[in-house]
C-alpha cells in the first residue's frame, strides 16, 4: 500500500506543473452559450410542522454548455441537497429543474436512466464511492454497459477501460482485479473521472471532489476535470466551500447562504468586488500566505 | 469472503463454538448409524432403569463358567448387598440403643462387626414392631449371605437341578449371548435415554434452524423494503413491528400454538410458529443498518449508473449487511431451540409419537416426577444438550461480532 502512495506522489508531481497553463483563465466564454440546466423556484423542504426545515429556498440558476459552474457555501447551506435534487437523487418540493431548455421528467425508472445518461457526479469521499465488495473493473464496465457497449468484444472493453484509465495517468493493467480499498484515496478518484471519461455526459455533478484528498492530488484532479472539460465539452457544477479554489477554477460563481444564493456571476467580479456580505466575509475567511489571518472578523461576526 | 474466514479461524472464541457445533452435529448424524433402530422403541418395562451395562441372568447361568478364588469377594457381596437406606438405619438403631459409634456408613467392614457383635442387645431396643421385622429381615439377609454357597436354578416343571451356581463361580460378559449396555438408563416409558437423546437433539435443531430461517427471512425482507424505501411502506412496516414487539413474543407462540390444536402441530408448523413470532428484532435492526447504508455515495453511484432496486439492495446493501445477517440467524437458531424446549415443557410443543424433541423429553420426564424420584439421567443430559447446543452458537456469535466489529476485540 505505501509503494503505492509513493506511486501516486511520484506521478502527481509532473502533473502539477503541467496543470500551471491552466492557471490562465479560458479564452472562450462559456457563459453565453445555450442552456444546459435551468432551476426556477427550487425549493426542498424536510420534515413537516415544528421540525420543518426548508434546506433549499427558491433558487433560480441557469447553467451554460461547457460553462465551469461553482457554488460555494459553508457547511449546512443547502448545497450538498441542491445537487441531490439536480441529480434526481432527491425529488424537488416546489419548483422545476430544466434540462437542455426543456422540463426535466424523471418518473420512471427508464427516464430516469436516460437523464442519468446526461448528468453524472463524483461524490467527495472517495472512500466511501465505492462498493467494496466489487472490483474495481466492475464499476468501470459498468459505465461501458450503460453507454450501450453491453454486447462489445471483451477486448473492446479492456482497450476502452485502458484508455479511460490512462487518460487519469492510471496504468489499467496495475488495477485490474483490484479492489477499491487497494488503492489511495487520490487513484480512487482519478478512477472516478475515468468513470466519467467513459460515460461522456453533458453535465458533471463535482461534489468537493478534492476535499478528501492532499494538495497534490487536488491539483491533479482539477486539471483533470478542466482538461474533460475541453475534451468534451461538457458543463461542469463545482460545490466547494473554498472560495479561493472556486476563483481560481470557476467561469461563474454561485454563492449559496442559508438555502438561497445570495450573489452570482462571473467568478471574477464576484470575487474580485464582493457585494454580499456573506460573499466578503467567506472572502476573508480565506488564510492567506503573505499576510497575517485576520480571525477578528471570524469572532465578530460570530458574536 | 476468504479474509473473512481466516480472521473468524484465528479467533479462539468463534472456533470453540464452532468446533462444539459440529461435534454436536456429527454426533446426531453417527450415533444413529452406530446404533439404529426406533428411537421411541420401549425395551424396558419397568421405568427409570439406572445407567449401566444390563446383562442377561438367564444366559449368564447357562454360560460357560470359571473358577475365581478373589480375596475380596465376599466382602464385596456383603457391601452391595446392603443399601444406602438400610445402613442409614442401621446405625440409626444403634443410636436409639444408647450405643455411641463413631462409624461411617460406607464403613461396611466395621459396621457389620459391630452388627454382628451387638445384634441381641440391639435387637431388645424398645420399637415398633414393624421396626422389629425390618431389623430382623436385614439381619437374616446378612446371616443367609454369609451361610449360603450354592444356588440351585431348576428348569420349569423339571425335578432335577439344572445346574448349580457357587460363589467362585464366574462369566465373561462377553460369553453371555444378552449384554446391554445404556449409557444414560431409559425413561419412563422404558425407552433408551441416550438414543431418545441423539435424535431429539437432532429434531430440535432442525426445530432450530427452519425456525431461524423464517424469522431471518422475514426479518431481512421487511427490514430492507422499510429502511430502503421508507415513506409509507416503512411506515406501515414499523406498525406491524411495533406491534408485534408490543405483545410478547412468548405469550402469542403459546396462543398460536394452543389455537392450532394437537392434531396440526408437527415439528415444522411448530418451528415456523417460533419463527414467525421471532422476526422482529432482526428487521429492527436490519431497517437501522439500511437507513444508515442508502444515503451512502456508493449507493448514489449505483443508482447513477442506472441499477435497479433489486440489485442495489442485493449488491449494493446486502454485502454490507451480510455479517450482521449471519450473526443474527445464529442467535435465531439458539433461541429457536430454546423457545420449542419452553413451548414442550408446557405442553404445547409438536405433537409426535415418532420422533422426539429435547422439549419433548422434558415434558415427559416432568410428568412422571422423574426430578422427584432422583432419576436425573432422564433430565439433566437433555438439559445439558441444550445448554450445549446454545452455548456453541452463542460462543459462534460472540468470536464474530469481535472480528467484525473491531472495538470489541480484548488483547
Amino acid at each position: 500500500m505505501s509503494e503505492m502512495d509513493t506511486k501516486v506522489q511520484g506521478s502527481a508531481q509532473p502533473e502539477v506543473q503541467e496543470a500551471a497553463p491552466s492557471e490562465n483563465k479560458p479564452k472562450r466564454d462559456f457563459t453565453t452559450g445555450p442552456l444546459c440546466l435551468s432551476g426556477r423556484g427550487v425549493t426542498r423542504v424536510f420534515g413537516t410542522g415544528d421540525k420543518k426545515k426548508v434546506a433549499v429556498d427558491h433558487v433560480d440558476f441557469d447553467f451554460h454548455e461547457g460553462e465551469f459552474v461553482s457554488i460555494v457555501g459553508e457547511s449546512g447551506s443547502g448545497k450538498t441537497t441542491l445537487s441531490k435534487m439536480l441529480l434526481g437523487l432527491l425529488n424537488v418540493s416546489e419548483g422545476e429543474i430544466l434540462f437542455q431548455g426543456k422540463p426535466r421528467d424523471i418518473s420512471t425508472r427508464a427516464k430516469k436512466n436516460e437523464y442519468w445518461k446526461g448528468i453524472q457526479a463524483i461524490f467527495q469521499d472517495p472512500f466511501a464511492s465505492y462498493n467494496t465488495f466489487h472490483k474495481i473493473d466492475a464499476v468501470l464496465l459498468d459505465c461501458i454497459n450503460m453507454r450501450g457497449g453491453k454486447h462489445l468484444p471483451y477486448e473492446k472493453k479492456v482497450e476502452m477501460m485502458t484508455e479511460a484509465c490512462s487518460f487519469v495517468n492510471l496504468k489499467f493493467a496495475e488495477l485490474t482485479n483490484k479492489y477499491p480499498f487497494e488503492l489511495s484515496g487520490g487513484q480512487m478518484q482519478r478512477l472516478m473521472i475515468a468513470r466519467i471519461f467513459l460515460l461522456k455526459p453533458k453535465i458533471l455533478l463535482a461534489d468537493e471532489p478534492t476535499s478528501m484528498v492532499d494538495a497534490c492530488s487536488r491539483a491533479t484532479i482539477l486539471d483533470m476535470l478542466l482538461s474533460l472539460r475541453d475534451e468534451i465539452g461538457m458543463t461542469i457544477i463545482f460545490i466547494t466551500h473554498d472560495i479561493g479554489l472556486a476563483y481560481y477554477i470557476s467561469d461563474t460563481v454561485y454563492i449559496m447562504e442559508h438555502g438561497k444564493f445570495v450573489e452570482f456571476g462571473k467568478a471574477d467580479e464576484v470575487i474580485l468586488n464582493p457585494k454580499a456580505p456573506y460573499t466578503k466575509r467567506l472572502i476573508s475567511d480565506v488564510p492567506k500566505i503573505h499576510e497575517p489571518w485576520d480571525l477578528d472578523t471570524v469572532v465578530e461576526e460570530l458574536a | 469472503m476468504n479474509n473473512t474466514i481466516k480472521q473468524l479461524s484465528r479467533s479462539p472464541k468463534f472456533m470453540t463454538g464452532f468446533c462444539m457445533f459440529v461435534a454436536i452435529i456429527l454426533f446426531t448424524l453417527i450415533y444413529p448409524l452406530v446404533n439404529p433402530g426406533n428411537p421411541l422403541e420401549m425395551i424396558g418395562v419397568g421405568t427409570f432403569a439406572r445407567p449401566g451395562t444390563y446383562v442377561s441372568l438367564y444366559d449368564a447361568v447357562s454360560a460357560q463358567r470359571e473358577t475365581f478364588k478373589l480375596a475380596d469377594a465376599d466382602d464385596k457381596r456383603l457391601a452391595a448387598s446392603i443399601s444406602d437406606e438400610d445402613r442409614v438405619a442401621m446405625i440409626e438403631l444403634f443410636g436409639m440403643a444408647g450405643m455411641e459409634l463413631d462409624i461411617e456408613a460406607g464403613d461396611t467392614e466395621a459396621l457389620l462387626e459391630a452388627w454382628e457383635a451387638n445384634f441381641d442387645t440391639l435387637i431388645q431396643t424398645k420399637m415398633t414392631s414393624a421396626k422389629r421385622k425390618y431389623y430382623t429381615r436385614i439381619n437374616n439377609k446378612l446371616l443367609d449371605l454369609k451361610a449360603a454357597d450354592t444356588l440351585v436354578v431348576y428348569e420349569q416343571g423339571e425335578e432335577d437341578s439344572k445346574s448349580k451356581i457357587v460363589k467362585t463361580d464366574y462369566v465373561r460378559t462377553g460369553a453371555v449371548a444378552n449384554v446391554k449396555t445404556l449409557p444414560l438408563g431409559t425413561d419412563n416409558f422404558g425407552r433408551d435415554v441416550l438414543k431418545e437423546l441423539v435424535s431429539a437433539a437432532k429434531t430440535s435443531l432442525m426445530i432450530g434452524l427452519i425456525a431461524g430461517t423464517v424469522a431471518t427471512l422475514v426479518g431481512l425482507t421487511l427490514g430492507l423494503l422499510s429502511g430502503y424505501l421508507g415513506g409509507n411502506v416503512d411506515e406501515i412496516i414499523m406498525f406491524i413491528t411495533t406491534m408485534f414487539t408490543v405483545i410478547p413474543s412468548f405469550v402469542l407462540l403459546i396462543l398460536i400454538s394452543y389455537s392450532l390444536g394437537q392434531e396440526q402441530r408437527g415439528p415444522s408448523v411448530v418451528a415456523i410458529v417460533i419463527g414467525l413470532t421471532s422476526w422482529t428484532w432482526t428487521c429492527r435492526s436490519v431497517r437501522s443498518q439500511v437507513i444508515s447504508l442508502r444515503n451512502r455515495d456508493h449507493v448514489n453511484l449505483s443508482k447513477l449508473s442506472g441499477h435497479s432496486l433489486g440489485r442495489i439492495i442485493v449488491t449494493d446493501i446486502l454485502p454490507y449487511i451480510a455479517s450482521y445477517v449471519v450473526m443474527a440467524f445464529i442467535l435465531q437458531v439458539s433461541s429457536g431451540i430454546l423457545a420449542e424446549a419452553q413451548l414442550s415443557l408446557l405442553g404445547l410443543g409438536p405433537k409426535t409419537t415418532t420422533t422426539p424433541t429435547l422439549g419433548l423429553m422434558m415434558n415427559w420426564a416432568m410428568l412422571y416426577s422423574a426430578h422427584t424420584n432422583g432419576s436425573w439421567w432422564a433430565y439433566f443430559p437433555v438439559i445439558l444438550t441444550i445448554a450445549c447446543i446454545s452455548f456453541s452458537l452463542n460462543l459462534m456469535n460472540t468470536g464474530m461480532d469481535q472480528v467484525f466489529n473491531p472495538a470489541l476485540r480484548d488483547g
